[in-house]
Formats: C-alpha cells, sequence, structure tokens
C-alpha cells in the first residue's frame, strides 16, 4: 500500500523522449532557481546591515546587464520552444500503418472498440510494439484522455473527433484517467492499460469468439439506418455512392458556389447528422438527419464502414 | 469630510479612524476607508476559503473518497474554493486593498479619481459576495471555477445561473476600480510627479487597471452566455445544438489569462518597494522595470491558448500560443533578476515585510519557471490537467500574491492603523508560511508528473504518501496564516505608537502622519525629485550611531 514511486513509469516510445525534454528544463530550472536563491543569499549576508562591507556607488541600473538577462533567457526559451514543439507535433503525425481503435467517453466511463470486433469498458489492451491509433469522441461532456506512463493525454469532446497515437514498449498494467474534470464521478472515470505481448493480444482480442470486425457491424447498421437505400445506386432516389468517398476531395454546393472538403471522419459524421449542411453538388438536399437517432458507438461504427469501402470495390 | 477638517482646525486634524459611527463608514467616499472595507471583507473571504482548502486536503489525505465528502460535496468544495479564493480573494486583495488606500497617497493626491464610484465599487463587490456565500449555503455549485461547457449549461444540476450572475456582478466591481485608478494615475498626480518619478507601486497598478478595465468585460460576456445558454438552449457552446464547446474556453481564458496578471502585478507592485527600503537603495533598473509591467499586461492578452493545448485546438494554434508565452516569461524575468540586483551593495535590513518579500521572490521563481515547462507543448500534454498545474498555479498565485499581500499589509500596517506589530511573531509567521507552503505544493509537482490528475476526490493508493506531505504542510501553512490575523488585530488594542514613517521610507504615503489624516496632505505637495532615494551609507553611519548610543 505505501510503495511510494518518485516518477512513472516510462512505457511508450513518447515518454522517454518527453523525459528527456523535461530533464533538460528541469535543469534549467534547478540552475536558475539557485543561481538567484545563491545571490539572494550571498547579498543578504555580505550586505546585511553592520557589515561591514563596500557600499560605495550601488548602481542603479546598467543596460548591459539588462541585455544580458533578457538575451540569454531568451536563448534558452528558444532551444526548449523548437525542442518541445518538435515532439509535440510528432504526437500528432500517427504512422499510416498505426492499428485503429475506436473510443467513446461518457459519464463516466471509458467505452473501447476494436476494430477486430471486440469492445471494452475502462480496459485498454493494446499489443506491444505496434503504433496504435484512438479515435476518440465523447457522448456527453468533455473527458480528457490520459495515460501518465505513455505521457500522452487529449481532450475528448462531444460532436468533434479527437485522435492519438502511441507505441507500448513495456509489458505491463498501466493508470488510465480522465483527465478533464467531467462531473460527480470524475475521479472515479478511470480504468487500466493492458499492454501484451502481440500474440497474447491476438488472444485476447479472439477470446470471446472472433465477433463481426467494426466494419462489418457498420456494413450491418448502414443497411439498418436505411442508408443503404439511397447510397447503393437505387433507382429511385438519387444520392452520391460512398465507396471510395473517404479521404478524397468531396465537392459541395454552396449557394452558388461549390468548394471542396476533405470526407474524414468529421465530413462523415456531419453528413450524418446534419445533412442539410454540407450537400454534394449536383444532388438535391433531401437526405433526412439521424440525429438523436445513431450513437455515438454505433456511428463510429459507420465510419469505420465507409473507410473500409474506401478503396472503391463495393461490398455487396 | 471638507467641514470636518475645517472645523479640526486648530486643534490636530482628523484622522480618516476618528469618526467611528457604523453610517460614516458604510457611506464614506474616502479612498482610505474604502480600502479599510475591502481589508475586511477580502479577510473574511480568504478565511472562507481557506476553511475549504483545508477541507479538501482532509479529505485527499486518504485514497479513498471517506473522510468527510461525497463526490458532489468534493466538487462543490474545490469550485467554491476556486471561485472564492479568485474572484473574492486574489483579484481584489492588493489593489482594492493597498492600491485604493496607497495610490492617492503616493502621487499625492486627495482622493481618487471617483471616490462615490470608489465606495460603490465595494458595495458591488459585497452583493456579488453575499450572493457567492448564499450559493454555498445554498447547495454550491460543481462546474469548477472555470464553467467549462457543455458541463456547465446541460449537465451540472447546481446552481450554475446564480454562479454565472454572481461572477458577472463581481466583475462589474473590478472594472469600476480599474477605471478609477486609471483615471487617477492621469489625472491627480501631484506638481512634478512626471510618469518616471511614480513610484513603481503606481506603474504596476496602472498596468493592472488597464487589463481589469479590457479583458473583464470579456469574462461578463461569457458568462452571460453560459447563463443564456443554459435558461434557453441557445446553442453557442452546445455540440447538440450546433454549437462549439472549446469556443467558451476561447472566451473564458481570454480574460482569464490576463486575470493571472490582475493577481500577479500587483503583488510586483508591493515587492518593488519594500526591497528598496529595506535595502536601502534605489532599485536596480527603475525603467525596466516599470516597462516589464506594461509589457506584461499586453502580452498577457495573447496567450489564453496555453491553457488549451491538449483541447483540440489545432497544432499550429498550440505552436503560436507557446512561443508567445515563452515571450511572457521575460519581462517577469527581468523583475526578479531586477530586484536581486537590488540588494547589492544594500544595507539590508531583515524585518518582517522583507521576509516575506524574499519568500516571494523563491517562490514566484519557482513558480514561474515550472509556467516554462507548462508552456512547453510536449509536457504540458503530459501534465496538464493534473497536480503539476495545481502546484503551478498555487506557487504562482499563493505563493506570489499572496505572500506579496502579506508583505505588503505587514509594511504599510504602521501607516494605515498608526500601529508596530511584534516584530518576532511577523518573522515566524513568515518563516512558517514560507516553509508550510513549500511542504504542502512541492510534492504535488511531484504527484502531478507521476499523473495525479486534479479535481480528483478518490486517487489511487501509490500518490498516498505524497498527498499526507501536502497535508501536513497546509496544517503548517494554516498556523502561519492565522498568526497575522491574530497579532495584527492585537496591535489595535495599543497606542498609536508607529509614527510617520517607522522604516524610514521614502514615498510620499511616509511623509504624512500616521494614520493619514481624512485628507491627506496638509499643504499641496510639490514632487521634486526620483523615487526611491535610498542611500545605504547613510543607512549603515546611522545604524553604527545607534548602536554606539545604546552600548555607551
Ligand atoms: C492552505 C492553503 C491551500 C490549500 C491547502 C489549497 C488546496 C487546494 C486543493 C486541494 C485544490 C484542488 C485541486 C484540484 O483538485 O484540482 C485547490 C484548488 C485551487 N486553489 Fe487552493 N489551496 C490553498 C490555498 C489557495 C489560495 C490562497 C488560493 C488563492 C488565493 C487558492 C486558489 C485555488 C484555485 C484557484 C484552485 C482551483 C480550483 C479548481 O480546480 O477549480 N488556493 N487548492
Ligand atoms: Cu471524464
Amino acid at each position: 500500500m505505501w510503495d511510494f514511486p518518485l516518477f512513472p513509469d516510462q512505457a511508450s516510445t513518447n515518454a522517454p523522449k518527453l523525459d528527456a525534454l523535461m530533464l533538460f528544463e528541469l535543469g534549467v530550472l534547478v540552475f536558475f532557481t539557485m543561481a538567484i536563491l545563491l545571490f539572494v543569499l550571498a547579498f543578504c549576508v555580505r550586505y546585511r546591515r553592520g557589515n561591514a562591507a563596500d557600499r560605495s556607488h550601488p548602481p542603479t541600473h546598467s543596460k548591459a546587464m539588462e541585455a544580458v538577462w533578457i538575451v540569454i533567457p531568451a536563448i534558452l526559451s528558444v532551444v526548449m520552444y523548437a525542442w518541445s514543439t518538435r515532439l509535440f507535433f510528432d504526437l500528432y503525425e500517427a504512422p499510416a500503418d498505426a492499428t485503429q481503435i475506436d473510443v467513446v467517453g461518457k459519464q463516466w466511463m471509458w467505452y473501447v472498440q476494436h476494430s477486430q470486433g471486440r469492445s471494452e469498458t475502462n480496459e485498454l489492451h493494446v499489443p506491444l510494439g505496434r503504433p496504435m491509433k484512438l479515435n476518440m469522441t465523447s457522448q456527453d461532456v468533455l473527458h480528457s484522455f490520459y495515460i501518465p506512463a505513455f505521457r500522452i493525454k487529449q481532450d475528448v469532446l462531444p460532436g468533434r473527433y479527437t485522435s492519438l497515437w502511441f507505441e507500448p514498449t513495456k509489458v505491463g498494467v498501466y493508470n488510465l484517467f480522465c483527465a478533464e474534470y467531467c462531473g460527480t464521478n470524475h475521479s472515479l472515470m478511470i480504468g487500466k492499460v493492458h499492454v501484451m505481448e502481440p500474440a497474447d493480444y491476438e488472444a485476447w482480442l479472439s477470446e470471446k469468439g472472433v465477433g463481426p470486425s467494426q466494419a462489418e457491424e457498420g456494413g450491418r447498421l448502414f443497411v439498418q439506418h436505411h442508408c443503404a437505400g439511397c447510397h447503393r445506386g437505387s433507382q429511385t432516389v438519387q444520392a452520391p455512392r460512398l465507396e471510395g468517398v473517404y479521404g478524397k476531395p468531396v465537392p459541395i454546393q454552396d449557394g452558388k458556389d461549390v468548394h471542396f472538403v476533405t470526407a474524414d471522419d468529421r465530413y462523415i459524421r456531419d453528413s450524418i447528422l446534419l445533412p442539410k449542411d454540407q450537400v454534394v453538388a449536383g444532388y438535391e438536399p433531401i437526405m433526412p438527419s439521424f440525429k438523436d437517432q445513431i450513437s455515438e458507438t454505433d456511428l463510429l461504427k459507420i465510419i469505420a464502414y465507409i473507410k473500409s469501402i474506401a478503396n472503391g470495390e463495393t461490398s455487396q | 469630510m471638507s467641514a470636518s477638517a475645517l472645523a479640526h482646525h486648530d486643534g490636530p486634524p482628523a484622522d480618516y479612524l476618528s469618526d467611528s459611527t457604523v453610517a460614516s463608514w458604510l457611506l464614506t467616499t474616502d479612498h482610505k476607508r474604502v480600502g479599510i472595507l475591502y481589508m475586511i471583507s477580502v479577510t473574511v473571504f480568504f478565511a472562507v476559503g481557506g476553511l475549504i482548502a483545508g477541507l479538501m486536503r482532509l479529505e485527499l489525505m486518504t485514497p479513498k473518497g471517506d473522510v468527510l465528502a461525497t463526490p458532489d460535496s468534493y466538487n462543490r468544495m474545490f469550485t467554491m474554493h476556486g471561485v472564492i479564493m479568485i474572484f473574492f480573494f486574489l483579484v481584489p486583495a492588493i489593489p482594492s486593498v493597498l492600491g485604493n488606500f496607497l495610490i492617492p497617497l503616493m502621487i499625492g493626491a486627495r482622493d481618487l479619481a471617483f471616490p462615490k464610484i470608489n465606495l460603490l465599487s465595494w458595495y458591488v463587490y459585497i452583493i456579488g459576495g453575499l450572493m457567492g456565500v448564499w450559493i454555498l449555503i445554498f447547495g454550491g455549485i460543481d462546474t469548477g471555477w472555470t464553467f467549462y461547457t457543455p458541463f456547465s449549461t446541460m449537465y451540472s444540476n447546481t446552481m450554475v445561473v446564480t454562479a454565472a450572475v454572481t461572477v458577472f456582478i463581481t466583475g462589474f466591481s473590478s472594472i469600476l476600480t480599474g477605471l478609477n485608478f486609471v483615471v487617477t494615475v492621469h489625472t491627480m498626480r501631484a506638481p512634478g510627479m512626471t510618469w518616471f518619478r511614480l513610484p513603481l507601486f503606481v506603474w504596476s497598478h496602472y498596468a493592472t487597471a488597464l487589463i481589469m478595465v479590457l479583458a473583464t468585460p470579456v469574462l461578463a460576456i461569457s458568462i452571460v452566455l453560459v447563463g443564456l445558454e443554459r435558461l434557453f438552449h441557445v446553442g453557442i457552446f452546445d455540440p447538440k445544438l450546433g454549437g462549439d464547446p472549446i469556443l467558451f474556453q476561447h472566451l473564458f481564458w481570454f480574460y482569464s489569462h490576463p486575470a493571472v496578471y490582475i493577481m500577479v502585478l500587483p503583488g510586483f507592485a508591493v515587492i518593488s518597494e519594500i526591497i528598496p527600503c529595506f535595502a536601502r537603495r534605489p532599485i536596480f533598473g527603475y525603467r525596466f522595470i516599470a516597462f516589464a509591467s506594461v509589457a506584461i499586461a499586453i502580452f498577457g492578452f495573447l496567450v489564453w491558448g496555453h491553457h488549451m493545448f491538449v483541447s483540440g485546438q489545432s497544432m499550429y494554434a498550440g505552436a503560436v500560443f507557446s512561443i508567445l508565452s515563452f515571450l511572457v516569461a521575460i519581462p517577469s524575468a527581468i523583475k526578479v533578476f531586477n530586484w536581486t540586483a537590488t540588494l547589492y551593495k544594500g544595507s539590508i535590513k531583515f524585518d518582517t515585510p522583507m521576509l516575506y518579500a524574499l519568500g516571494f521572490i523563491g517562490l514566484f521563481t519557482i513558480g514561474g519557471l515550472t509556467g516554462l515547462m507548462l508552456a512547453s507543448l510536449a509536457i504540458d500534454v503530459h501534465v496538464h490537467d493534473t497536480y503539476f498545474v495545481v502546484a503551478h498555479f498555487h506557487y504562482i498565485m499563493v505563493g506570489g500574491t499572496t505572500m506579496a499581500y502579506l508583505a505588503g499589509i505587514h509594511f504599510w500596517w504602521p501607516k494605515i492603523s498608526g500601529r508596530t506589530y511584534p516584530e518576532l511573531w511577523g518573522k515566524l509567521s513568515a518563516l512558517l508560511v514560507f516553509v508550510g507552503f513549500n511542504l504542502t505544493f512541492f510534492p504535488q509537482f511531484l504527484l502531478g508528473y507521476l499523473g495525479m490528475p486534479r479535481r480528483y476526490f478518490e486517487y489511487r493508493p501509490e500518490f498516498q504518501v505524497l498527498n499526507v506531505m501536502s497535508t501536513a504542510g497546509a496544517s503548517i501553512l494554516a498556523v502561519g496564516l492565522i498568526m497575522p490575523l491574530v497579532y495584527l488585530l492585537l496591535s489595535l488594542r495599543q497606542p498609536r505608537n508607529a509614527g510617520p514613517n517607522p522604516w524610514g521610507a521614502t514615498g510620499l504615503e511616509w511623509q504624512v502622519e500616521s494614520p493619514p489624516t481624512t485628507h491627506n496632505f496638509h499643504e499641496p505637495v510639490l514632487v521634486t525629485c526620483e523615487p526611491y532615494l535610498y542611500s545605504p551609507e547613510e543607512a549603515e553611519r546611522e545604524y553604527a550611531h545607534v548602536q554606539h548610543v545604546h552600548s555607551s
């Protein structure tokens, strides 16, 4: 019970990089704090009232000194800035081959959906040494997905997708916290991240029998919500086909003008919930809104399905 | 007021405390009395906020939330602690108490430019405060002092609208004070009091006042929008209605980041007076310090986005806000270096205000430098919304503002009350506050880096040791903070013994009686020299002389 760590686990490729930067900045901080402390102490001792010392002509200003203590902190700041911004940008550029996992936050639990079908709550199982990308959204308020041992955190927002990626480097069990205050049981919205050997992970995935994958589930929902009726080339209703759409620019009719938006997760989500806002050029604004009819988790499945048909082949 | 001054023309002139009826206080337009009204109310709020902090620390002694609170009551406690400490203590403390009392005296004026508005600002503040207490008693609010949407607008079932009104009202008090200071500094300076003869106290308050006037309305607007959204579902912040929750964060921090400077600039003001006085030498780099205040006020407006690095705002925005945040650190660093350099070749005496001021330098330095870590994007990703941030802002705000406030109260207490206080107790309190403070908040840096999120009433058992240390520190800190309350109040029972200038300080406020007369100055003031004309060598000669007289 009284175990008493002073330094968090390093369990992702990001962690040692961040700690190195942190130690550098800590060094700068300690150096300046000590320098100021030493000067203050030294002056306090030497120039305490009644102590004999040379007090003639105390300087009242010095442009040179001011310049020194403006320039040196400025240079150090630039170094810290460049270094940390570099690492920060890396956090947002997931490798192309990262395995995708969907995460939905809600008061007060984390719902995790693996693309191969298995889902879990307040647990996240991931394989060692493989880049993983989380696509996250919230069903209600702001949450923040935080794994200290990986040194990563990202707010999870209602009505938007945010993402996060990491590559685990150490087998073990780590804390998963919600870091954005989200109401009564905010401090209970915690979970465990299990980093497993890849073989164990595969075994875990299929433990409950391989269910339908995210995309397959999405395909089923696509039919169930009658999306297919219009979007799979029916004769009666004219709607754009969705094969090959994902990731491509789509022409949007905006009054008289046409502009292009990229068909990403957000675009698809908005098109389902607010179809009148973005009408594809050449089509009538007849699609109904599915607001309040499709849950966040189902939306993610449908998006996974549309992604899965991105290469143009139909799945019929 | 002027009538009573005339009536006393033959006898000793009336000091501002002499008419002691309640009505004379509640209807006063004397800036000194308004300052005292603020001092009393700010102290009461600080005590309430501190009591809640104590309860929270008790709760956090054990990892399970079982000491005294349910989750909801803990959430309400940290919200009220935050709201009270920010809006009812930190923002008004130094400007409204010391600023009100001192600015007219320091610039050789009879009063502020708008004495009635000054009194009005106190009433506005008190109305807001009473509403705050009302909320506290009848149910509370659990959104955190940041009121983040959509939790505050859609999900919280506590008194959000009332709290919004409270903050809105209190904001006006701040705006009125700011306006009054700006106009006063521009129009009421005595002949000869040029801008570069202003005490740095006035410079800092001038910069603060500018932020108060420009930023507070944004808070008012965002808080009104929260109220509207909550009551009428207008759909500004709620994504279900097509709104954007991040918009609220932009609006909120557009006020609240500059507000951090509303809190610390007045702290700088106090320290810039005390260090030269007790080191007995002119402040080093007067102009740089003056300009640094204004630079901080301006840059302070440009860095709000650094509260939102992981909020989902674009990473390019993050990169811009990060570099701007590094920039704003530089004028703060200038000040610390200048104060340190002011000690060089001084004749330093360690009275209570000086001990508090030196403690301030240490704590503010740590708070400021950890701010650089938070400005570093990648590090902030890890420590954002953890106890690291809690430690950082307590170092800045409690270590900075509260220490400076205490330093200032001790420094000007003889002027305000006409009495001295027991030095030994004063020094002991400064020591206890410093030690207790570090023991309370330093462990929180470690907790944060280990990953303990803030606003948690339950936590993982491995965080317990550090939490227990923090709670132990808080009890020492509490003792250190209660002591001044006791001995300063007790000092009021002794006869007036301070004399006009017990510290031998320069500055116009030390040339009038202690306590000052109602109308401050007996004859028009003419300023002919720079501030801080102290001489360390003279201080040494006097000291040697006193030693000599004592020993013979
Ligand atoms: C005895 C001294 C104090 C102790 C032990 C203390 C303790 C705490 C604790 C435990 C929290 C909650 C942190 C969290 O869970 O996120 C907190 C938050 C806060 N404290 Fe203090 N505090 C003290 C003094 C002060 C003072 C003097 C101020 C300001 C003058 C202050 C301002 C704040 C603010 C603004 C928050 C943020 C509230 C929020 O998270 O919404 N505290 N404090
Ligand atoms: Cu949460």
